[in-house]
């Protein structure tokens, strides 16, 4: 892969992220999630930035956006669907939700609407088992999924 | 003769002095403690099965192979990571335990090519030892399903298998082979400090990946080659092991680069070499090495390498290539004509820094025995001269205090002009590692060089100088010490003249000397320098490295002297930690002066003028030595050009290219009549050449080098010459061709003569290095096993002499004409004026020599990066390609001299240092201009070389 130098502006954006938790302890994960949600997502051009402002190495900006899937490489739908895949909700059928919602939305995991509306991806526990199964849109959960509550969710999506 | 096995125990050594013992499968093991329990085990010659241990990095406990049971504890602990304790009873095999391996190793298969036969790393694997040490005989997992082995599955693409990046020109990176054990990760941050490699994703995406997801040759990778040798693999492997296989044999011998001198195995098939592998027991390098020492050695088999001694007339003619006896009989014949017709003084001779100590010694004696006459000098005169001056005037030697162990109890590093990372990689590797443990860095240099800022490297402070002002801050870094009563009075009345520290104190308390005054020159803020001259003197141990760019200036002596004085106002010197290190340029830089190459010096530097001295001499030699020192380098050539100097012997040294103003060089050299070139190529020099005698490789001959830090190493012949004669055998046949009665058979009589004339080397012996391995001189009844770090109870001309640290400007000022200041230096992948880097594949990091230019500088003239510029100073101009960075300060441009093409030397001036000559390559008045290309002198220097280079009978290389 070839590094593309940044544009002013991202560089700018993406500085200003930086000097707002620089001062942390361990200040890379949160400057990566800022950097999130500045952009949407963590640009590629925005890792060398971060190496260079902390003053480690790119591999190891690299290293450790990669391990984290929070950490988007692209732009996200406006709204983003996490439905869980761990065992709790399984046990209560999540694997059938979960096909309901990818009918519903025309999407599978890991996708995103053609009109940008909402990407939907898989998690591993929301700490809900006892509201099993459940899914968690744009940050808020949502316990007891069932297919009245599929169309509340899709229609919240499309407005 | 068979490979150099080195015992792998898993783990690094623990430094504890208090000793463990403990029970392992049955035997008594006794270890310091903090060791591993894999470690202990391996040093009673129990193996416990390991696939991410390796003993250069720390443990890391992921592979789960080298699990243990311990009585009286449960579960089973990984013995990389446990360390021993008093008492404990360790098995290593156990049911459970092979169980437990058996199955990791099944699921480390099911997911790993089976092509063992045909695969690089075959005879060479950990991976297959140790499914052979587990008894692995079947994969209950299959091989189907998920993998990273095969570009496609069933026909479709298989997304997660990634393509061999074959882009460093080294070595190859095979994901498809690789088992994530993150040896290679932890070789780069660990050892080599680079950070250039990580592990990407999680889980079953787990991949190494340099840099973001880059090729190695975009990374960060600086291809120091830890990551091959960390590999337990065919994932990372050599590109000449893929190509040649294993070898079968190696030898212990010594890398011919820097001053580091790094000991490596030359591990071998039959003559041809396999890969250079850098030695564990090696007491300079430790089992590291850089992108040189590990993988340029092509220039050894390079097309270019002439290998018939060759004479001609006149520097018009094209060569002739003839026997070695007719070459010998014509140069022998020459000089003893130029002598009868001009006088004995009339020839002289250059030793090679980049030789043997023992052909260094000779063409020495050569010049005294058999031209009769002083007129011997050395590169050193262009680099480290000031050095042997200054030290040798204010401790009384002249050469590095410390080993490069030392580094290891250093808490803060004062490093002046130089840049380890690119010139002395593996020494900057050792002092990263302690940087990153937590000691203090101080850099003085006009660039923001890798030391100042790089992954977790972050200078304390950065005095980024003006070039040319090295006194005037080191002097006021002593003026901040003594004003502030920072300076260690005891050490100084115990070690040192008190009337001559008195003295100086007084100079130095001037107010003209105080950080403020002298920030008006130098344009170091004066706070910058107070808060380094503090952190030097009471951040605990405090030792100074120093390079060239402390040397070559006309102060040059006077910065070392200064250097010196910091050193003992602080008491630092004399104990682990501390010291004066000059950071030698070239392998054998120091050796060479050691063996007596300076015209006013005899081997050990003792000087040429004392009878006693001259007497051993006499008597040995059965001569009459003359006591008067003989030329210097640019004397001969201001000689040359008066029509007093007609014949010069020059052994392995491209004095054309690096030596200063090398339109100077060319005029002295076109007055002589005959011209000796012993080297590999034909250099730069070569081309004012009227015999030309093949040299020969390190590889190629027997002999000892010399490092920075005094270190005798053995240099071991791998293979024949391919030129016929190691070069202190051409030496001496020039010499028995002049009647001298020379019969070494061997490197080590030459030695042993050195020995016995030399107290400073009194105790060495080729045996004695056998079984030591390596000494640092002084090594002799005193000192009978060498001396790792001197002036430890009082310095070596008894009191230290504080000198007075005048800083004169230099004559060489930017004006309206030449506005900017040129200084130079060296790059990682090249190495000096790169006769041999540029015949090797580290072309592929740096293929030209390029201008570092300031943005502001830069938009001032118009110019863009990669723009062709014109450099021109009062000696000359050349053209070269732009490079705009702020590494450099606004008026200040910086470049490397590695290309003849580029030739920075016609640029450079012929001031140089008051004490020694030593040129002043580092400070140089220039303008700089857009130009569309190569300027005239430059076109016509390469028609010039190229009809230089015709050899009769060899056909013109199609361009």
């Amino acid at each position: 892969m070839v590094m593309q130098p940044a544009s002013t502006e991202l560089a700018a954006r993406t500085a200003a992220v930086i000097s707002e938790m620089k001062n942390l302890e361990g200040p890379l994960i949160p400057i990566l999630h800022g950097v999130q949600e500045e952009f949407g997502y963590v640009p590629q051009e925005t890792l060398p930035i971060i190496a260079e402002a902390l003053n480690i190495s790119r591999a190891e900006v690299h290293g450790v956006f990669t391990f984290y899937h929070d950490f988007r490489h692209n732009p996200a739908g406006r709204h983003v669907l996490k439905v869980c895949q761990a065992e709790a909700c399984q046990s209560m059928g999540s694997d059938a939700i979960a096909a309901q919602i990818k009918q519903t939305l025309g999407i599978g995991f890991h996708e995103t609407s053609k009109d940008g509306a909402v990407t939907l991806e898989p998690i591993y526990c929301l700490g809900l088992c006892a509201c099993a199964p459940a899914a968690m849109l744009d940050g808020q959960v949502i316990g007891r999924l069932d297919a009245d509550k599929i169309e509340e969710i899709a229609e919240e999506v499309r407005k | 003769m068979g490979l150099v096995h080195e015992i792998d125990f898993g783990t690094p050594a623990s430094k504890s002095e208090k000793q463990v013992t403990l029970i392992v499968d049955g035997f008594e093991v006794t270890v310091p403690e903090g060791t591993s329990i894999m470690r202990a085990s391996m040093e009673a010659g129990i193996e416990i099965p390991k696939l991410c241990a390796t003993d250069m990095v720390d443990a890391f406990g992921s592979c789960r192979l080298c699990l243990v049971e311990i009585e009286g504890r449960n579960g089973t602990p990984s013995s990389c990571t446990t360390p021993v304790m008093p008492g404990m009873v360790v098995h290593t095999q156990t049911g459970r335990l092979k169980d437990i391996r058996k199955g990791v190793m099944e699921l480390y298969i099911s997911d790993h090519p089976l092509d063992c036969l045909t695969c690089a790393a075959n005879g060479d694997c950990e991976l297959q030892d140790m499914a052979g040490a587990v008894g692995l005989r079947d994969v209950r997992y299959g091989y189907e399903g998920d993998n990273h082995v095969r570009a496609k599955n069933d026909g479709a693409e298989n997304f997660k298998w990634m393509a061999k990046d074959e882009s460093n020109p080294y070595f190859t990176y095979d994901p498809s082979k690789c088992i994530v054990c993150s040896r290679c990760v932890r070789a780069c941050e660990e050892v080599q400090g680079t950070f250039a490699l990580t592990i990407e994703g999680r889980g079953f995406d787990s991949r190494v990946s340099p840099g973001v997801h880059e090729l190695f040759l975009d990374s960060e990778c600086v291809s120091c080659g830890a990551c091959v040798q960390a590999c337990p693999t065919a994932t990372l492997t050599e590109k000449s092991v893929i190509e040649i296989g294993q070898p079968e044999h190696s030898v212990v011998t010594t890398c011919a680069y820097c001053g580091v001198g790094c000991s490596f195995k030359a591990e071998m098939r039959g003559e041809e070499l396999v890969r250079m592998v850098p030695w564990k027991d090696g007491k300079a390098n430790r089992g590291h090495s850089c992108v040189k020492g590990r993988f340029a050695y092509g220039y050894a088999t390079h097309k270019e390498r002439i290998l018939n001694p060759m004479i001609r007339e006149k520097i018009t003619d094209p060569w002739r290539e003839v026997s070695w006896e007719e070459a010998i009989e014509y140069t022998t014949k020459e000089f003893r004509r130029i002598q009868y017709q001009y006088g004995r003084g009339a020839v002289g001779g250059i030793t090679s820094s980049r030789c043997t100590n023992e052909e260094t010694f000779l063409v020495q004696k050569l010049i005294r025995q058999g031209f009769g006459n002083n007129n011997v000098d050395t590169c050193a005169r262009v680099c480290h001269s000031p050095t042997g001056y200054g030290l040798g005037q204010t401790y009384g030697t002249s050469a590095g205090t410390q080993d490069f162990d030392s580094v290891e109890d250093t808490d803060v590093a004062l490093i002046i002009g130089a840049n380890p990372a690119s010139a002395h990689p593996v020494f900057a590797s050792r002092l990263k590692k302690r940087l990153r443990a937590g000691a203090k860095l101080i850099v003085i240099d006009p660039r923001r060089t890798e030391m100042v800022k790089s992954a977790h490297i972050l200078a304390e402070h950065h005095l980024a100088l003006k070039p040319g002002t090295n006194v005037a801050v080191v002097t006021a870094l002593a003026h901040v010490i003594v004003t502030e009563g920072l300076f260690n009075e005891t050490f100084i009345r115990e070690r040192c003249d008190w009337s001559e520290f008195q003295d100086y104190a007084e100079f130095v308390s001037d107010p003209r000397h105080s950080p403020e005054e002298v920030e008006k020159l130098s344009g170091v803020p004066a706070e910058t320098i107070r808060g380094a001259a503090r952190l030097y003197a009471t951040g605990g141990n405090g030792a100074i490295y120093y390079g060239l760019g402390v040397t070559e200036h006309s102060q040059g002596s006077t910065t070392v002297i200064g250097i010196a004085n910091l050193a003992m106002l602080t008491g630092n010197i004399g104990r682990k930690g501390v010291g004066v290190n000059p950071l030698r340029g070239q392998n054998n830089v120091q050796g060479a002066c050691d063996m007596g190459s300076f015209p006013h010096e005899l081997p050990g530097y003792r000087h040429i003028s004392g009878d006693a001295v001259r007497d051993i001499y006499d008597s040995l030699w059965g001569v009459k030595l003359d006591n008067e020192p003989g030329l210097r380098i640019p004397n001969m050539l201001d000689a040359a050009v008066d029509g007093t100097f007609k014949g010069i012997y020059i052994q392995g040294e491209d004095i054309l290219q690096s030596d200063p103003d090398t339109k100077h060089v060319s005029a002295g050299l076109e007055a002589m009549e005959c011209v000796v070139v012993q080297d590999l190529f034909l250099n730069e020099t070569a081309n004012y050449a009227h015999v030309f005698l093949p040299g020969s490789t390190f590889l190629e001959k027997d002999g000892t080098f010399t490092n920075a830090e005094r270190r005798i190493n053995r240099v071991r012949k791998v293979m024949t010459p391919k030129n016929g004669y190691a070069d202190w055998e051409v030496t001496q046949k020039l010499a028995q061709a002049m009647g001298l009665n020379w019969n070494y058979k061997h490197p080590s009589e030459i030695m042993d003569e050195v020995a016995k004339t030399t107290p400073s080397f009194a105790n060495v012996s080729y045996d004695f290095l056998e079984k030591m391995g390596s000494v640092q001189w002084p090594c002799n009844e005193k000192a009978p096993e060498g001396t790792p770090i001197m002036h430890i109870d009082g310095f070596v001309r008894g009191k230290g002499k504080f000198i007075r640290t005048e800083y004169v400007a230099t004559d060489e000022k930017t004006g309206p004409r030449f506005p900017l200041l040129l200084t130079t230096g060296r790059i990682l992948s090249q190495y000096n004026v790169g006769a041999q880097t540029r015949r090797t594949e580290n072309v592929a990091w740096h293929a030209e020599d390029l201008l570092e230019i300031h943005p502001h500088d830069a938009e001032n003239r118009g110019l863009r990066d990669g723009d062709w510029v014109r450099l021109q100073s009062r000696a000359g101009e050349t053209t070269l390609r732009a490079q705009i960075t702020d590494k450099v300060s606004p008026g200040v441009v910086y470049t490397t001299f590695h290309h003849p093409d580029t030739q920075a030397n016609v640029i450079t001036t012929d001031f140089s240092d008051w004490a020694t000559n030593c040129p002043e390559y580092k400070v140089t008045a220039v303008q700089v201009g857009a130009s569309n290309g190569p300027s005239e002198w430059q076109k016509g220097y390469n028609e010039q070389a190229q009809q230089s280079r015709r050899i009769a009978g060899h056909l013109e290389a199609a361009e």
